[in-house]
């Protein structure tokens, strides 16, 4: 993101640098403390961008009587990005991940490896990260994570950031027995799932600088408690929306996300039974596709002149089998994991509309309230129902770039996702029809050598 | 295309593109044509078309039944450039069995060419197993023609007159066979064992039991292919339908998705030719499967006039040793008359010169039917072998071609799939 303001802001709040160890320094290092100190009484993380005037040294936090404020010039200059990111995404359309000079964050998951200990077995991944950020304090950093740690950083963002749409992470739970969550499919289809949520994390203008991120990206040893200790503050703020307040009338732009998203979820759905049901049409005839070649093997074995075509002919059919099971696999490995992450992200989705709301409707009813009092004994509007109407309107804000970037996204997603099932259905058809090419050619050689034999 | 040189009357034309490449292959006519084949070189030969009718039956009750339009012309006439109008006359299959049936009677030797099924076997679930509907009638047609056509090159069928009967004149020059063919044909199903068949014809026998059970089998697991393939096609169908439903909530994405929707229509349409055009395969293995019980039948006949030469020749020795007991009075094996001779006396000479005489007699019937059974045992072994040698050259090539021909279906089925997937690409692509 080309945003030049608000990069060496508060959001980050790096530790100061002689608190950080290096990754690769001696071993028995103390742990970490991942969460450097950002939250100062009422200061909102997630607006990412100080008081114009306020002094914007790294690691300072910044007081601000407003951060509302602060928080809508940072999404208006986030809205001009837009265009670009979109002019990005157009440009690389294979890899939206593929940098041009405004990315500065690179974030890979890979390597999953098995731990064993006495109390539990589980997978960790390698979390690679490259970037020329100043809040970090260097380029590289490589560790090691596991499903817990993801977990907890989502977490992490959806308490310090409640008015933006955090991605979704892959299920948590795999239940049933009849999942193997040590299978290589199983850990490939997550790892692949974790990346991608962590590169959209990265990817965010806003979350990216959350230190919870940084930290997750940086430190060696993720030490939850602290974290969850200093943050309790931010989530109490939070929590406290959830009282018993009755939405009005919702916008109608927000309407419009809500219908959207019922009825774009119902579509995802439907793909998704859909897709199920090709898979399960597929294996069955993959089977019977099986049985069929077997028969015109075993029919040659009682042929002369026919054994060769005979065999020829099976091991066409052997060879489809074979394109055909890649096709499967494909997409229950690829397709139908990335489908099901929508309707997750498309749950997430909903989630901030209802945050909102309710955001909304506290901010009503607190001016219903203070007005009435105003009314009886001409007490000013108080600043908590100034500080609603604020988060209110932050919330709007955010959430409408958030849903930019979330249109855009699944725009350029399921491009891919369409496009990739496009093209291994070509290559199954690729490989089927060379398979019964080469069985012409065997099989006309044949005639013609039958031929000569016949007039020599 | 079936097995005329040139055809001039487009109608004709016109059905034989639609039909029998399914059957034979060009290359393979012109060798019938070729090859010795009598009747073929002299008349065109076809079944043009099929129509219902209705009337009573043997047992007086309202029927209704396909019949089958014969058309023949001469060659020459053809090939002097004049255009003559067919001679035709119409034919239920029922007419056409008879005429089978009398020919495996009357040719024993020869391998005869297969019918069409009598009633639609290996369905899958989409086709119909109805004998009245279009698409069974259809094939049978060109079955009945095929089976024509394999019947007048033949070089030894293609000369019968009760054939030639059958393509040109109308009557019932064929039911009086009826019966003698149903005979001999139950006879062909007896068992019976045999001391010394012929090798070769042992081996035979045991092949066509095989080309049975893997044509069958391969027919049967084909048409279940087939079913399996027809639902992947249709599910794919849904995505048109649903694409088109998201579209309607998408501004920039909406065209792109609505357009691959059509395309997935198109796919989950395509299957629909793709499987009738491989019901033509399916055929040519049946026809095969046939085949395997025509070629089966030679074999037994075989079995057949072994057995009765090797019970003549029993007979004939038999006889043989009692003249010799009767003549010498030395009893060399047990007999009923040796026994009786020690219990109760030997008998006058007046009766064992009677005896004797009778022996003699039919001693010598006996050999006249030995001689009669042998010559016929060879003959038909001689002929049999040459016709099996024939029919084994012209199933090689038959099937050989019906493979190349199932993997060019495959590799167009394969183009299309590519094509719609492309086309369906670029929409998303345009998303």
């Amino acid at each position: 993101m080309s945003v030049g303001a608000p990069r060496g802001l508060a959001s980050s709040g790096q530790k100061p640098i002689t608190e950080i160890l290096h990754p690769l320094s001696a071993a028995d290092e103390p742990p970490l403390s991942p969460v450097p100190d950002v939250t100062v009484g009422g200061h909102n993380p997630s607006s990412g961008a100080a008081d114009k005037d306020a002094g914007l040294t790294n690691g300072t936090p910044v007081e601000t009587s407003s951060p509302a404020s602060a928080s809508s010039l940072f999404n208006r200059l986030q809205l001009d990005d837009e265009p670009d990111a979109d002019a990005e995404a157009e440009a690389d359309a294979h890899d939206p991940y593929a940098s041009t000079e405004t990315r500065d964050l690179f974030v890979t998951v890979d390597d999953p490896k098995k731990h064993v200990s006495t109390m539990e077995t589980y997978i960790t991944y390698r979390v690679s990260t490259k970037t020329t950020r100043i809040e970090f304090d260097l380029p590289e950093y490589s560790v090691r994570r596991r499903y817990q740690d993801f977990d907890w950083l989502r977490i992490k963002l959806e308490d310090s950031q409640p008015t933006h749409l955090i991605p979704p992470l892959p299920e948590k739970f795999v239940m049933k027995g009849v999942v193997d969550r040590f299978s290589e499919e199983f850990v490939e289809t997550r790892m692949k799932a974790l990346d991608k949520f962590l590169k959209r994390v990265a990817d965010h203008p806003v979350l990216s600088f959350n230190p919870h991120l940084n930290a997750f990206l940086s430190a060696k040893d993720l030490n939850k408690r602290q974290g969850l200790a200093l943050l309790t503050k931010v989530g109490e703020s939070v929590k406290q929306v959830a009282g018993g307040y009755k939405l009005r009338a919702r916008p109608a732009e927000f309407c419009a996300m809500g219908e959207y998203l019922d009825t774009f979820c119902q579509k995802l759905g439907t793909i998704d039974r859909i897709a199920q049901r090709i898979l399960k049409e597929q294996t069955e005839y993959l089977t019977e596709l099986r049985e069929y070649g077997a028969v015109y093997s075993s029919w040659a074995g009682s042929e002369d002149e026919l054994r060769r075509p005979l065999e020829g002919v099976a091991g066409s059919v052997s060879s489809c089998c074979g394109a055909l099971e890649d096709l499967s696999e494909n997409m229950s490995q690829d397709f139908l994991p990335v489908l099901r992450e929508y309707v997750l992200y498309t749950d997430s989705m909903k989630n901030v509309l209802r945050k909102r709301d309710q955001s909304q409707a506290e901010y009503e009813g607190r001016l219903e309230a203070a007005v009435l009092r105003r009314q009886e004994d001409r007490t000013p509007v108080p600043v908590e129902v100034e500080k609603c109407q604020d988060k209110v309107e932050c919330f709007n804000a955010d959430l409408k770039a958030d849903w930019e970037r979330w249109q855009s996204n699944k725009r350029q997603d399921f491009k891919q996702l369409l496009t990739g099932m496009a093209d291994k259905n070509i290559h199954y058809y690729e490989k089927c029809q060379a398979a019964w090419e080469s069985l012409i050619a065997l099989l006309q050689d044949k005639q013609t050598e039958d031929k000569t034999n016949e007039t020599n | 295309m079936s097995g005329q040189v040139g055809t001039a009357n487009p109608k004709l034309h016109e059905k034989k593109c639609v039909s029998s490449f399914s059957l034979l292959t060009c290359s393979v006519m012109f060798q019938m044509v070729e090859e010795g084949s009598t009747l073929l070189r002299r008349m065109e030969i076809s079944v043009a078309e099929a129509e219902k009718r209705s009337g009573k039956n043997s047992v007086n009750m309202q029927e209704t039944f396909t019949v089958y339009l014969i058309e023949t012309r001469p060659m020459d006439a053809i090939a002097e450039g004049r255009n003559p109008a067919p001679d035709s006359l119409w034919r239920r299959y029922s007419e056409f069995e008879l005429l089978r049936n009398y020919l495996l009677v009357t040719y024993p030797f020869i391998v005869v060419p297969p019918l069409p099924e009598k009633r639609a076997e290996f369905v899958w679930h989409k086709l119909s197993a109805d004998n009245m509907d279009p698409d069974f009638v259809e094939r049978r047609r060109v079955g009945l023609e095929n089976f024509l056509l394999r019947v007048a090159s033949h070089p030894i069928l293609s000369n019968d007159k009760i054939l030639y009967h059958f393509l040109t004149e109308v009557g019932g020059s064929l039911s009086f066979q009826s019966r003698t063919a149903d005979s001999r044909l139950r006879a062909l199903s007896a068992t019976f064992r045999v001391r010394n068949p012929d090798k070769r014809f042992v081996d035979m026998k045991h092949y066509s039991d095989e080309l049975q059970s893997h044509t069958s089998q391969l027919l049967r697991a084909r048409a279940r292919v087939a079913d399996r393939l027809y639902g992947v096609y249709k599910v794919h169908g849904n995505y048109g339908r649903v694409f088109s439903e998201w579209s309607a909530i998408e501004k920039e994405m909406g065209d792109g998705l609505q357009s691959a929707g059509h395309h997935m229509d198109a796919y989950a349409a395509s299957i629909d030719d793709i499987l009738e055009e491989e019901e033509h395969y399916a055929d040519q293995l049946k026809e095969y499967l046939f085949y395997a019980e025509a070629l089966r039948a030679v074999c037994r006949k075989h079995e057949l006039t072994q057995f009765e030469l090797e019970m003549a020749t029993q007979d004939l020795v038999s006889k043989k040793q009692q003249r010799e007991e009767l003549a010498t009075g030395i009893v060399r094996t047990f007999s009923f008359k040796g026994m009786t001779n020690k219990l109760f006396g030997q008998e006058a000479p007046e009766q064992r010169e009677a005896r004797l005489k009778l022996l003699e007699e039919l001693i010598a019937e006996g050999e006249e039917s030995v001689k009669e059974k042998t010559a016929e045992c060879e003959e038909h072994v001689e002929g049999g072998w040459v016709d099996m040698q024939r029919f084994k050259e012209q199933k090689d090539k038959d099937l050989r071609e019906a493979l190349i021909n199932y993997a060019i279906m495959q590799i167009s089925m394969c183009k299309k799939g590519i094509q719609v997937w492309s086309n369906a690409k670029e929409c998303f692509l345009k998303m």
